[in-house]
């Protein structure tokens, strides 16, 4: 079974109807619910405080819906224009750049206090770093990392923490990334979810600026073959509290009308109440000033 | 879309260019307005974080001349509700954003900037 990341670049992978189709499966929009409440766990902010992330390949914006419903403000990067086409059309609340991350990027120093990459393999960032290539010298996958680490350690609050979802074919492929990412300056490691299974495993590259609040990297999620079941159970107590906090009014203020309606679209959109999905996006009419 | 609050992070990426490389200067845009949730605690947060003498100028830049020169010392709930509009509910659709520096122009097209180097421009 070949990958979708090793026969074409993302750019080129994704078509419009390729980026339509992404979006709009079930499967795929749970797929990246998972990993992005995973990636925040792993993020470890301090609670209760509001913070501004970088989403690393945000692609149509699956995991940017999340962080608007977390309350966080957010940017998003990624290479494919049709992709960055779709998230537009989904009204995500981030901005959204056309960006390839192997270039470096102009962030200034602190700008963020967190980057999340949570991306099945297909799109998955590092993976695009490891495989672009042309014929200049400066495109070989250790400048490619090089600069993007560079760029995305410069860029984070100290403290802070990257957590960056991959797929390593080797441990000579890990080895060769953490190494630049510690050149870099960053500290932290490699986090594995459930080693043990092949349908569940997971591997985060989780990358501290500064110590990222702790001392230790993660542990990995354990469990045998209760994992997909279980950790969606997990996120879902999470998203209880989550409700619960709101009520409470601890978490935000009473929203406005109109977000309410977004919001309810939004849960429409992912299939939680069995309302059927509407593959048309409404547009919110836009004031145009000039 | 690019926000102001976006624009106040970005400084230009091409090779060398490591000087005078921010604020990039916004060109020939056409805005939107939309409206964003209210938060506090995040501007306040926020405030250290800005260039704020490159937030005024982007803010002219768009058409919008509402915040002071300084931050003021008192941040009251006018200052914040002003500043929260132009970080958080001006969204730049079309334009560009120039280099002051090295002239890169970084166009903005449908609401995303293209940030992607030519070959020769990479670090
Ligand atoms: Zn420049």
């Amino acid at each position: 079974m070949s990958r979708p990341e090793l026969q074409a670049p993302p750019e080129i992978y994704y078509g419009d109807s390729e980026a339509i189709k992404y979006t709009n499966n079930t499967r795929i929009q749970q797929i990246q619910a998972e990993m992005t409440y995973r990636a925040l766990e792993l993020l470890n902010l301090p609670p209760d405080e509001p913070a501004f992330l970088l989403d690393i390949g945000c692609g149509s914006g699956l995991s940017g819906e999340i962080l608007d419903e977390e309350g966080y403000l957010w940017t998003g990067v990624d290479i494919a224009p049709s992709m960055l086409e779709v998230a537009l059309e989904r009204e995500v609340e981030g901005d959204l750049f056309l960006q390839d991350i192997g270039q470096g990027f102009g962030f200034r120093p602190g700008s963020f206090d967190g980057a999340i990459s949570p991306r099945p393999s297909s799109i998955s960032v590092i993976q695009w770093l490891l495989n672009a290539e042309t014929s200049h010298p400066t495109s070989s996958p250790p400048h490619r990392l090089t600069r993007f680490f560079t760029a995305l350690h410069s860029a984070l609050r100290n403290p802070s923490r990257a957590v960056l979802q991959f797929y390593p074919t080797s441990d000579d492929q890990v080895q060769l990334i953490t190494s630049i990412a510690q050149k870099a300056g960053f500290g932290g490691g490699v986090v594995v979810d459930y080693p043990n299974s092949n349908k569940a495993r997971k591997v985060y590259l989780c990358l501290f600026v500064g110590g990222g609040g702790a001392a230790q990297v993660p542990q990995g999620l354990d469990g045998e073959a209760a994992e997909e079941a279980g950790a969606r159970a997990k996120f879902e107590k999470r998203r209880q509290r989550e409700v619960r906090k709101e009520r409470s009014g601890k978490k935000k203020a009473a929203k406005g009308k109109e977000w309410i309606l977004k919001k309810k679209d939004l849960y429409r959109r992912r299939g939680k109440e069995d309302v059927p999905r509407d593959s048309k996006y409404t547009g919110r009419k836009r004031k145009t000033v000039f | 879309m690019v926000r102001l609050i976006t624009h106040n992070l970005l400084a230009c990426h091409v090779k060398g260019c490591t000087s005078n490389n921010f604020p990039l200067k916004l060109q020939d845009v056409q805005i939107a307005l939309r409206e964003a949730e209210f938060n506090e605690d995040f501007l306040r947060g926020f405030i250290p974080r800005l260039e704020w003498g490159a937030l005024v100028q982007a803010a002219r830049e768009v058409g919008d001349d509402s915040l002071p020169a300084e931050v003021p010392e008192m941040l009251d709930d006018e200052f914040l509700k002003q500043l929260h509009h132009v970080l958080l509910e001006i969204h730049i659709d079309e334009g560009s954003m120039v280099c002051p520096n090295c002239k890169h122009v970084y166009p903005i097209s449908s609401g995303i900037p293209n940030m992607l180097l030519a070959e020769h421009e990479i670090g």
